[in-house]
């Protein structure tokens, strides 16, 4: 096996140095009745060449673009992926290292992560981000029991036009404490009624999703007054960082804690994950907050250098009174991220995050003008709900045949929008292929 | 030194991200604008996030040198204990990256998704089988997460029977991760001590066990590098009570193919794919955490489970007592593309022989450091080996004085005070993918550091010396936080 290098010659040396007769008296300190006796029942190994046709075969029968035309987005998002981030991603020297617990050997992963905590407080407007969670659901997750930890209150209320998976993940994390959740309904423009929440003085967060599940900019001010008045934090959560690109930002309208997905900035979707889960809150929340941070420092010389810090929160110095268990965290894609950010820049970001909108407009325009109902109609970033009628289903079908993917069904989620579909426009598709759909749907 | 690989070479300075660039440049090729622009409410519109504008070459050349600041597998020998730090093939790289795995929406229609159904359902098959177990949830994001699912299946269950029990029995040789993780399922952990051989005696088990306590959490190897030979006594103990037994299958890397755990009372166990499956670990991540499971707590696995009927595979979320979702969608698919590459390649013999070398390794290193390091548990190890720093207390030496020497003769540092009942602890874990000629090297490094410390331990004291920083001010940083620039 071309991964292991010991040779035969090797391996009876180094037996005989530890005084075992073979490499079953290796093992002479497992009782008999814990070892097995037969072999595991595993296919037989594969060639390099072997194992390249068998994934090749798999892979083939994914239906992806641009073979396809995937209006899909609910989360997962298909944007254009510069071919140096993944070149510079594939340096081993970075995914090959540990988390860097040797500062001195590690200044390259400390380095790249400190500023990608930058620039991810620039992005969100936000005063500290963590070095990243698995991903936008169970940072969501984390969130909400950060704030109940800063707050020292059990009851949370999120808006049902958060992703429903996220809501889902949350209720698996709040499950075992003793938490109670609120779910604050929506309003006929497809952003959250958040008045129910009056009145609720024992809230430890509410927290929204901008831009939404439906797409739409939900009204972040108004929300972080309100939840601050109840003495609660505004968690605001988000599947579509790009959007902060051309939208205000939610450090700049109240958020304390904002968390979401950034697979969007520079991460293949790769069936969903792994993702990146951002992380950023205030300042004086710091020491509540989950994750790993990178700190700047000096070494014994002054030289400039970065380490691991405020650790003390951590489960491997903190065990059971840690705030959060994790340890393994995304890291790569946070670098991703980073070079990605890198690499479109500033004035990119804005000119993309424009692009992006104005796909989105044109394929929304053109709904409408062939008698489509858009039925909510607040401003919307990349995506927005179509209604396209009970019937639909057939006419779904067909397209797949021509190889488009006319979005998601909402029913599953919202048994009240029935016939109602989520589509998804990024800077990746044509106008061409917009007009396709269009057509169709027409007809 | 000039047998070692420690050297300075050439090392770039790299200023900030932000520190270099100028408006106006663009590392980014922008797509072509087919439509018109519209309008946007001026009361949302932002002034976008202040980024720095760089070239393609700037990108380029800012991370290349960054990367030439870090030390990984493929730079050298990386024997952090109970982090398997073997070397990741390079073909499962490219596996991972065909497009139609990296290009593909997790909400895809099944009949359009079945290339990725199938994949992760011969995974699950494939770990079942090595673990001994009868179902599989591949849906955690890392081992840590693992745990936390293992422990809400404990919780579900146990809550299933009309019983809430309160407790969980942790080991103190265990990973941080294992009461934290405890915790945030709101149970106390009850810690265990380990006797004088390094393993927990089925006696200590027996006498904290009750019915008040949901289970025990037993890293098995242990993170000494001891395998926990009481276990088939200390799961009927569990058991007998109405427990349930977990394992963290941190340090599964020394016994696939040798133990399945599922046949010696494990009920539960999680697994790195990061660590034994050979997936590179990023700097701290993406890592899976799969978690496998005995029939008796299959119903409350995450969902959608992977079902597959005839030649068909699809996605499933009907399972009434499935303690919900972990992640947004099915997992870290990308790792488990690799994960699962990696077995395919190595077959049974591969992995058995794995397991054979990572221990022979580790038995290697710790009989011929065992004159010259303290060895507080002299016997037989498994994958890892402990040592510590009281042979070099007289020259007031401490463990981390000898992990930051080793830097210069260009090896990363075992993991060091750690597991915490072993007073200056070095963990050593070598795997099975360093050769003998790499292990000879490492041994004679230790070996040279222990002589300079007799005579020159100002050597150690100032190291490192070789890389681009020496060591840094952790105290000042965590006193003043700098975490954005």
């Amino acid at each position: 096996m071309r991964y292991l290098p010991h040779t035969e010659e090797d391996v009876s040396s180094m037996l005989h140095a530890v005084g075992a007769e073979d490499m079953d008296g290796l093992f002479s300190m497992i009782p008999g009745n814990c070892k097995m006796e037969e072999r595991l029942n595993l296919p037989e190994a594969l060639t390099e060449w072997e194992l390249n046709t068998l994934m090749d075969g798999l892979s083939e029968k994914m239906a992806v673009s641009p073979e396809y035309k995937i209006f899909m987005g609910a989360g997962s998002y298909n944007h254009y992926i510069p071919e140096s981030v993944s070149y510079l991603l594939g340096r081993s020297e970075f995914s090959t290292a540990y988390t860097p617990y040797q500062p001195e050997i590690s200044q390259g992963t400390l380095q790249a992560i400190y500023e990608y905590q930058t620039l991810v407080t620039r992005l969100l407007g936000m005063e500290v981000a963590n070095a990243s969670m698995h991903d936008g659901a169970s940072a969501l997750a984390e969130a909400l029991l950060m704030a109940a930890r800063v707050t020292k209150r059990k009851k949370v209320a999120i808006s049902r036009l958060i992703h429903p998976y996220y809501r889902d993940v949350v209720r698996t994390y709040l499950e075992p404490g003793d938490y109670e959740i609120v779910e604050l309904p929506r309003l006929e423009n497809g952003t959250t009624d958040i008045s129910g929440v009056a009145g609720m003085d024992d809230l430890a967060a509410v927290a929204i999703q901008s831009p939404n599940f439906f797409g739409c900019i939900e009204d972040l001010r108004t929300t972080g007054e309100v939840t601050h008045e109840l003495g609660a934090l505004f968690v605001l959560s988000f599947a579509e960082p790009l959007a902060y690109g051309l939208f205000k930002n939610p450090g700049c309208q109240g958020a304390d804690i904002v968390c979401g997905e950034g697979q969007s900035l520079g991460i293949p979707q790769s069936f969903g994950g792994p993702g990146l889960g951002m992380f950023a809150c205030r300042m004086k929340h710091v020491r509540d907050m989950p994750g790993r941070l990178v700190g700047k420092t000096t070494d014994m010389d002054g030289r400039p250098g970065f380490v691991l810090t405020l650790a003390t929160r951590e489960q491997h110095i903190r065990r059971e009174k840690a705030k959060s268990n994790i340890c393994t965290n995304n890291s790569l894609c946070a670098l991703a991220s980073a070079m990605y950010m890198a690499s479109v820049g500033g004035t990119g970001i804005r000119e993309l995050a424009c692009l992006n909108y104005d796909k989105t407009e044109y394929l929304k325009r053109g709904l409408r003008e062939a008698g489509l109902r858009i039925p909510f109609d607040s401003p919307t970033f990349n995506e927005f709900v179509v209604e396209f009628g009970e019937g639909f289903k057939d006419t779904y079908k067909k397209l797949l045949e021509q190889r488009i993917i006319a979005g998601v069904s909402l029913a599953t989620w919202y048994p009240e929008l029935s016939g109602h579909y989520l589509l998804c426009v990024t800077e990746t598709m044509d106008r061409e292929d917009m007009d396709a759909l269009i057509k169709e749907v027409r007809s | 030194m000039k047998e070692f690989q420690g050297t300075s070479g050439l090392i770039f300075n790299e200023p900030l991200l932000w520190e270099k660039g100028k408006k106006g440049r663009r590392g980014f090729s922008m797509p072509r604008r087919d439509v018109v622009p519209s309008p946007v409410d001026e009361g949302l519109a932002g002034d976008g996030p202040d980024f720095p504008d760089l070239s393609e070459v700037d990108v380029v050349r800012h991370y290349t040198r960054l990367s030439q600041w870090n030390f990984g597998v493929d730079s050298g020998m990386y024997p952090l204990g109970s982090c398997t730090m073997k070397y990741t093939p390079k073909v499962n790289e490219r596996e991972a990256a065909l497009p139609g795995f990296a290009g593909a929406h997790p909400l895809l229609p099944p009949e359009l998704s079945q290339g990725a159904l199938e994949l992760m359902y011969r995974l699950e098959r494939y770990l079942a089988e090595i673990t001994g177990m009868d179902a599989v949830t591949i849906q955690p994001a890392a081992g840590a997460h693992g745990e936390l699912t293992g422990m809400l299946l404990i919780h579900a269950y146990h809550k299933s029977r009309g019983s809430h029990r309160s407790k969980i029995i942790v080991p103190d040789t265990a990973h941080g991760t294992n009461p934290a993780s405890a915790s945030l399922c709101g149970f106390n952990s009850v810690p265990v001590q380990s006797n004088e051989k390094g393993i927990i005696s089925a006696e200590a088990v027996a006498a904290i066990m009750d019915e008040d306590t949901a289970g025990i959490m037993i890293t098995n190897p242990n993170t000494l590098g001891l395998f926990e030979e009481n276990i088939r006594e200390i799961a009927e103990i569990v058991h007998s009570k109405g427990g349930l037994v977990y394992g963290d299958g941190a340090n599964m890397n020394a016994v696939m193919g040798i133990v399945q755990m599922g046949k010696i009372g494990f009920d539960v166990m999680h697994l790195n794919l990061h660590k034994t499956f050979s997936t590179p670990h990023g700097g701290g991540g993406p890592g899976s955490g799969p978690v496998c499971v005995k029939n008796i707590l299959e119903p409350f696995l995450p969902v959608p489970r992977i079902i597959k009927e005839g030649d068909e595979y699809r996605l499933s979320g009907e399972f009434p007592e499935s303690i919900g979702k972990l992640q947004a969608f099915y997992g870290n698919f990308g790792v488990m593309i690799k994960a699962c590459s990696y077995i395919i390649s190595m077959g049974y013999e591969g992995l058995k022989r794995a397991s054979q070398l990572a221990v022979l390794n580790a038995n290697y290193i710790k009989e011929n450091l065992k004159d010259s390091l303290y060895l507080p548990y002299n016997r037989p190890c498994m994958h890892e080996c402990v040592f510590s720093d009281k042979f070099q207390e007289g020259e007031k030496i401490t463990t981390l004085d000898i992990a930051k020497r080793l830097m210069d003769y260009g090896f990363h540092p075992p993991t060091i005070y750690f597991p915490l009942v072993v007073h200056g602890a070095m963990m050593i874990e070598p795997t099975e993918t360093e050769s003998k000629e790499d292990i000879d090297r490492f041994i004679k490094a230790l070996k040279s550091i222990v002589a300079e410390a007799g005579k020159d331990s100002d050597l150690l004291k100032r190291a490192p010396t070789l890389p681009k920083v020496r060591r840094l001010d952790e105290t000042a940083a965590a006193r003043k936080p700098r975490l954005a620039g």
